[in-house]
């Protein structure tokens, strides 16, 4: 019996085990397929031609910046509403709201969350595009605005959670400190809640900028799809595309193998790598090695 | 004087700012009650029984969505199939077994970087890797796989935190007393980490079941006549039908995009209102 | 008779923290023998040792042997489940699994095989009764033992060791929390208990290690000061420094 129980022991370790590596064998598999089918872009596509600024697949041309720049610009909008909002909220239910209030505010938070993408593009299409068009007299209401908006509301969870995690773990005893030497709720907002968990607000932005970029259903759906190059200022208010919306949208006409193909490949791969740097930066801001030790000997 | 004026002047600044903050707070909430409330309202009135259990039919201007309900169905039941035992056993070795190394690091950073990979790059990597180079062709299976490794981190770290949560004094008891760790894990540790883990799980369920990205070149199918018969056909779903029918379809009944939004946010919803509920409940029923 | 020798034991963790330094000792079989000295003398890091539980914390380097019943232990083949069933423990806090008394008390018999129903009542009421805490239990075997008072509580904890009929007990500092009366309850026990089995003991007080010691060991940073008889250590300290703890006259 012993003997069969050891054996069993080790099995089941060794299958733990494996699992435990899996996550690094699924990057490296993604990483991995996406070279495989992105890389051949560079031989069968000239940089110059990459590096254009017109996206027009059927005549062969793959400049691939203008889908930068629309998603650059879409997600610019969305962190500037994603991150004061997101950080005010997360500041609202972490040191101002009563607890009532904030039992209620973290759920809806949550809830948000959890609203699918494409529910949000729907509305965006069948209400935010056209209130925008006539609120604004544009042309169309499909526009990087919209999709900023929308992206904003999608990229406030991620922001708030991890904004309001941050300021939670700032010592109690910080505030009191701050309250007893006379400054205001405020004050110690300001000058000594939000400065303790710098680090952790900084991730907070950082991993909800990452989810904006990535973002693909509402985008394609709200922001016109007009492979223009967006540097302007008023690229804002007309269509654009980005990258994500670009693979979604045109990944189910190419054939297999195609040079099209191995470019919608590659823009997968720039944004892999995107997302890849973005989070590194965001978990290294964060990064405190907690001993193990300490743990078993409490 | 002076500082008397400095002092009523700190609290105007206050009370300035916190009014700023509350109606940042209000502009926030207003639209995610008022997506739900809207949907709901506007949706309402195309629920019916014909609507959830009949098949779409002239050119799906009308009928009912059942295939596409069944499909997100299949697809999230399928994705539980592979990151369930998938994420919680990472996890389980993450809190229980891993030591502090440059491997174990080397982990957390991928399940981070897994977490942060827009959605269409997976859909990406399942064409590459199940569609095309396992020929699993455009499936439900390489569908379900492709969602499971989306979901994974979501679990792996919900689980990880419910099994860490659990005292260490219970571990040490249970290997002093001659326990395997296997056995304190499965018999003790386990079963209190419980909640835990389902609200991890019901939380990465949810997000694959309202994903459409990884969907769209690995499983997703616009329009069937008929219910998937295996795990080798495409199918069609939810999220995927509601893009499907309000950009690609001119002329669409808008009753029908509304009711098949609020479907598909009625589905996802209560998977994350159960998993609030499990761990408030969990919560306040601990005794450590 | 010895039932325990430790030869020449050192031991450092990772972190740098308690240590040992070339412990060795013999402990006499039913007998208390007590651990005794100020924090961060090596006392628990010993008591770890006997049963293997340093194996779950990260260790820096150890050496030396512990034979027990003439077999080393610290050997990396030891079959450490088997060592843990016969080399019981009761910690500082109470920690009662998260089930029933009952529960408890069986947990360790179940993961060893034990099945029968009629064994496991019988080991139940036994290790209940040794530990002085049937009475108050038998009535609500099957109440999750995180009900009961902390003194309650420990007795339990002793009891769930007993039930695994061990044959050497280590007791850290078991009434470090308990109230005077609970602590009157499981002194009493200790001493029930060394007619069958090997005790050893850190106690919470100096007053306590006069209490129960049949052995006493004096432990300072990490070295073994002074070994002998409980009576005449107590009484009649070879050592200086061992006088000077005793009498209150330390740090």
């Amino acid at each position: 019996m012993e003997k069969s129980l050891s054996w069993r022991e080790f099995i089941i370790t060794r299958l733990i085990q494996t699992s435990g590596y899996s996550a690094i064998l699924f990057v490296a598999l993604i990483f991995f397929f996406l070279l495989r089918e992105g890389l051949p872009t560079l031989t069968e596509v000239d940089m110059s031609s990459l590096l254009n600024i017109r996206w027009y697949p059927i005549e062969d041309y793959f400049g691939i910046l203008p889908l930068i720049t629309g998603s650059l610009v879409v997600t610019l909008g969305a962190a500037l509403i994603a991150v004061p909002f997101g950080i005010g909220t997360a500041v609202y239910i972490s040191e101002i709201a009563p607890r009532w209030m904030r039992e209620i505010l973290k759920p809806l938070v949550e809830l948000l969350g959890g609203l699918p993408s494409v529910v949000l593009g729907f509305l965006g299409i069948l209400v935010l595009a056209p209130f925008l068009r006539v609120f604004l007299n544009l042309p169309t209401g499909l526009t990087a605005l919209t999709g900023s908006l929308l992206l904003g509301g999608i990229a406030v969870p991620t922001v708030v959670s991890v904004a309001e995690d941050a300021l939670d773990s700032v010592p109690r005893a910080y505030r009191e400190g701050a309250w007893a030497l006379g400054a205001t709720k405020w004050q110690t907002i300001w000058r000594v809640t939000l400065p303790a968990a710098r680090s952790g607000v900084l991730t907070a932005v950082m991993l909800g900028i990452g989810r904006a970029i990535g973002e693909t259903m509402t985008v394609m759906m709200v922001t016109g799809n007009a492979p223009v190059l967006a540097i302007k200022l008023g690229s804002l208010f007309s269509p654009v595309r980005t990258m994500t919306a670009t693979i979604a949208a045109e990944m189910g006409e190419v054939a297999n193998g195609s040079t099209h193909y191995h470019v919608l490949f590659f823009i997968g791969m720039v944004l892999f790598i995107i997302s890849l740097v973005v989070n590194i930066i965001a978990s290294s801001v964060v990064f405190r090695a907690k001993k193990r030790a300490e743990r078993i000997l409490s | 004087m002076m500082t008397k004026f400095l002092s009523r002047n700190r609290y105007v600044v206050q009370r300035i700012g916190f009014t700023a903050i509350t109606l940042m707070v209000i502009l926030t909430m207003l639209p995610i009650v008022g997506t739900i409330l809207f949907i709901i309202y506007k949706g309402g009135s195309a629920i019916s029984w014909e609507f959830l259990s009949g098949f779409p039919h002239d050119g799906m201007r009308a009928g009912g969505i059942l295939p596409a309900i069944i499909g997100t169905l299949y697809l999230t039941l399928g994705t539980a199939f592979f990151s369930v035992p998938l994420g919680i056993a990472a996890a389980i070795y993450l809190a229980e077994y891993a030591k502090d190394n440059q491997l174990t690091r080397l982990i957390r950073l991928a399940i981070i970087n897994l977490a942060g990979i827009p959605s269409v790059v997976y859909g990406l990597f399942g064409l590459g890797l199940f569609v095309l180079f396992l020929q699993f062709g455009t499936s439900i299976l390489a569908a379900s796989l492709t969602l499971s490794i989306m979901t994974l981190p979501v679990i792996i770290s919900t689980a990880e935190e419910a099994l860490r949560a659990v005292p260490q004094a219970f571990r040490t008891v249970s290997i002093s007393l001659g326990a395997t760790r296997w056995q304190t894990i499965s018999r003790i540790i386990l079963k209190e980490a419980l909640p835990g883990i389902l609200t991890g799980v019901i939380l990465g369920l949810e997000r694959a079941a309202g994903e459409t990205a990884p969907i769209l070149f690995t499983g997703a199918a616009f329009f069937l006549p008929r219910l998937p018969q295996s795990p080798f056909d495409a199918t069609m779903a939810l999220p995927y039908h509601l893009f499907v029918i309000s950009t690609q379809v001119p002329e669409m009944p808008i009753q029908i995009q509304y009711g098949t939004a609020l479907v598909l946010m009625v589905f996802v919803l209560t998977m994350n209102v159960i998993a609030t509920v499990i761990r408030s409940r969990a919560r306040a029923k601990r005794q450590w | 008779m010895n039932k325990i020798i430790i030869e020449n034991l050192s031991l450092q963790y990772s972190d740098g923290t308690e240590s040992l330094r070339d412990v060795s000792m013999e402990i006499r079989q039913n007998a208390v023998t007590v651990l005794f000295g100020p924090a961060g003398g090596g006392k628990s890091t010993l008591l770890r040792c006997l049963n293997r539980l340093n194996d779950l914390t990260e260790i820096k380097a150890s050496s030396g042997r512990i034979l027990i019943d003439g077999e080393n232990i610290l050997d990396p083949k030891t079959d450490v489940i088997a060592l843990r069933r016969k080399v019981g423990m009761v910690f500082a806090r109470p920690v009662p699994l998260p089930m029933s008394i009952r529960e408890n008390i069986t947990y360790a018999l179940d993961l060893a095989g034990e099945k029968r129903k009629s064994k496991l009542d019988e080991a139940v009421e036994r290790s209940l009764k040794l530990a002085a805490i049937w009475d108050e239990v038998k009535e609500r075997l099957n109440d999750p033992a995180i009900a009961l008072s902390g003194g309650q509580q420990q007795r339990v904890c002793l009891a769930r060791v007993i039930a695994l009929q061990p044959q050497i007990i280590l007791l850290d500092e078991p009434t470090s929390g308990l109230d005077p009366i609970s602590t009157g309850k499981v002194e009493a026990a200790l001493l029930e208990l060394k007619k069958e089995y090997t005790v050893i003991l850190v106690p919470h007080s100096v007053q306590q290690a006069a209490r129960t010691a049949d052995c006493a060991a004096f432990f300072l940073t990490g070295e073994l000061i002074e070994y002998g008889e409980g009576k005449t250590l107590f009484t009649n300290p070879k050592q200086k420094k061992t006088e000077d703890y005793i009498m209150g006259r330390f740090g």
